[in-house]
């Protein structure tokens, strides 16, 4: 189960929102990169998001570039999930191949600050703050795999290759 | 039942009989990486346990985007790329060579091709008649590894052209046209495949920067068969053996069929901050611009330099509108230099950048101050995607932009030409 607050964000939100090319000097510089997670969409998110939270969005969260720094500095911040009602096609991959679990679900009714429960097996994300309760799309089966292990290089790392 | 490029592409590649919608593990003809997403690339490649590359003969690595480079930082990324290289016998196309795709377009990617990069423009070869397209660092690491990857076959939706670009129009316009009708997740997960009666009249050049945007709609690839341009074009660059036909089936089954005619097109612009925003060029009058610039891996190429020069050429650009040009490749460079086009550009007070991305990702150089517009033949204009999130970024053509460059403010083409 994981717990924590939504952090709500419009549509469209592109991978220069959330880690623009003007940083891509610390890009080696992980720790020193993620201080400027969503920046460009929220100046405040980094410093108020905690262990657990979660990043509420709407359509076609993380357009736009192939940078897996994306979703990497997003964990970085402790993010535990992205919840949207549609996710660009690379990012979503970027997220899985991370660990990350992205969740399809009609985010409309959640509101910035919703204190919030999702039960990845079970599919349902429980909005604590308004009582709402809400299902999310499945996960294809291949990337539920790599999920399972932890992400991409774990799972080639103890299959030494894709096992589908 | 007949099968869209895309599944004709993967079938080959995977030895499934793919349909849209299967999962396959396809063969990986090319891969590469860039130099902002390679350094993650090569960490990546180091912890899965994978030792060598499949194939070092067909894996590049390309120093592109921070070129030469800015900061010590950068610099010691391409440091990591460069020793990379070296050690796994991966190419190496170092500063000053140009931009990843048109690169991959001059000399690697062939028709048939399945192409993966750390770098979302991997679709710019799909002019070629590649399946190429783009993914992140582990995904790209794994595929350097084992020669392989895994897909989603895509649907695909077919753009049926017919009539011929009218002057002042071309490519970029057909492409932002396209987008401002899908959106910008018209097309995700899915192929644009491009066809039709018309499509000879769709230069290579052309259908790179057609090929290049499909992404901006969210589409994993856009597609064009190997016809006799593909052909003539492969033979022009000293490679006409890489050719291969490469067409959909004549019954092969799309999601959706959209029809463009290119008799109606005008001069069109994406407003900032997203690429589906367009306007017609005329629409836009009067939109005072502080920046130009001609250049990237959608319209960086020697076409876009000629057009912008016929419009510059014995000129001025407007006091107030600094005026920046970046050839796509040394090749293009090379050729505009043996033209004439880069000194008629200079003449009319462009200010050269070699080969490279150039400001087109807000790295280095050509950064906006704040409230500051530019008219950019990129591909991109997202908040804060040239340096800045307080500066304003239009898409336009190479036209558009020489146009604008003249005026100051957003001008149609044709009304200088
Ligand atoms: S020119 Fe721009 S869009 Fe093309 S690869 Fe470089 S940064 Fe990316």
């Amino acid at each position: 189960m994981l717990r924590g607050k939504a952090f709500k964000f419009g549509d469209g939100i592109s991978t220069d929102h959330i880690i623009p090319g003007r940083h891509a000097h610390l890009r080696s510089n992980l720790p020193e990169l993620a201080k400027h997670v969503l920046e460009d969409a929220d100046p405040t998110f980094v410093s108020r998001v905690k262990e657990g939270d979660f990043i509420v969005a709407g359509n076609n969260f993380g357009l736009g570039s192939s940078r897996e720094h994306a979703p990497l500095v997003i964990k970085m911040a402790g993010v535990s999930a992205i919840l949207a009602k549609s996710v660009a096609r690379i990012f979503f991959r970027n997220a899985i191949n991370l660990g990350l679990p992205v969740l399809i679900c009609d985010t409309d009714g959640i509101n910035d600050g919703d204190e919030l429960e999702v039960d990845l097996s079970a599919g349902i994300v429980k909005d604590v703050t308004s009582g709402q309760k809400l299902t999310f799309g499945k996960i294809p089966q291949v990337m539920l795999r790599i999920l399972d292990e932890g992400g991409l290089i774990p799972y080639i790392k103890k299959h030494g290759d894709f096992k589908l | 039942m007949g099968k869209t490029l895309a599944e004709k592409i993967l079938s080959a590649r995977s030895g499934n009989n793919a349909r849209a919608g299967d999962i396959v593990i396809a063969q990986v003809d090319l891969v590469f990486v860039q130099d902002t997403t390679g350094p993650l690339t090569v960490r990546q490649f180091q912890k899965s346990g994978l030792k060598k590359l499949a194939k070092p003969e067909r894996t590049a690595v390309f120093i592109d985007h921070a070129v030469p480079s800015p900061t010590h930082t950068l610099s010691n990324d391409h440091l990591v790329l460069r020793r990379f290289a070296g050690e796994t016998g991966a190419m190496l196309s170092d500063v000053g060579e140009g931009v990843c795709h048109q690169l991959v377009a001059e000399s690697l990617a062939r028709p048939g091709d399945v192409i993966v990069a750390s770098d979302s423009h991997t679709v710019t070869a799909g002019g070629l008649g590649a399946f190429a397209t783009g993914m992140g660092s582990s995904d790209v690491a794994v595929a350097m590894g084992l020669g392989k990857t895994w897909f989603r076959v895509p649907e695909s939706i077919r753009i049926t052209v017919a009539g011929k670009f009218q002057k002042g129009v071309s490519a970029k316009d057909l492409i932002l046209h396209l987008i401002g009708r899908l959106g910008a997740d018209g097309a995700t997960y899915k192929a644009l495949e491009f066809g039709g009666d018309s499509i000879k009249e769709i230069s290579m050049s052309q259908r790179f920067t057609i090929a290049n945007m499909a992404v901006e709609a969210g589409a994993k690839a856009g597609v064009f068969p190997a016809d006799e341009l593909t052909r003539d074009y492969l033979s022009e660059q000293g490679r006409g053996t890489d050719y291969q036909p490469v067409f959909p089936d004549a019954d092969a089954v799309y999601e959706q069929t959209m029809q463009i005619d290119l008799n109606n097109l005008e001069p069109t612009v994406a407003k900032p901050h997203t690429v589906d925003n367009v306007a017609l060029a005329r629409e836009l009058k009067g939109t005072k611009i502080q920046q130009v610039f001609i250049g990237t891996c959608t319209n960086g190429r020697l076409d876009d330099l000629e057009i912008a020069a016929e419009i510059l050429k014995g000129k001025k650009r407007y006091s107030g509108t600094r005026l920046i040009v970046a050839p796509a490749s040394r090749q293009v460079l090379m050729a505009s230099l043996e033209k004439g086009y880069l000194q008629t550009l200079i003449a009319a007070g462009a200010t050269v950048l070699p080969p490279g991305c150039g400001p087109c990702l807000g790295l280095h150089q050509g950064a906006l101050g704040d409230e500051e517009a530019c008219l950019s033949t990129s591909n991109r204009n997202f908040k804060g995607r040239m340096g800045n999130p307080r500066g304003f970024v239009y898409l336009g053509s190479p036209a558009t932009a020489a146009a604008t460059a003249l005026a100051g403010e957003i001008t149609d083409p044709r009304e200088v030409m």
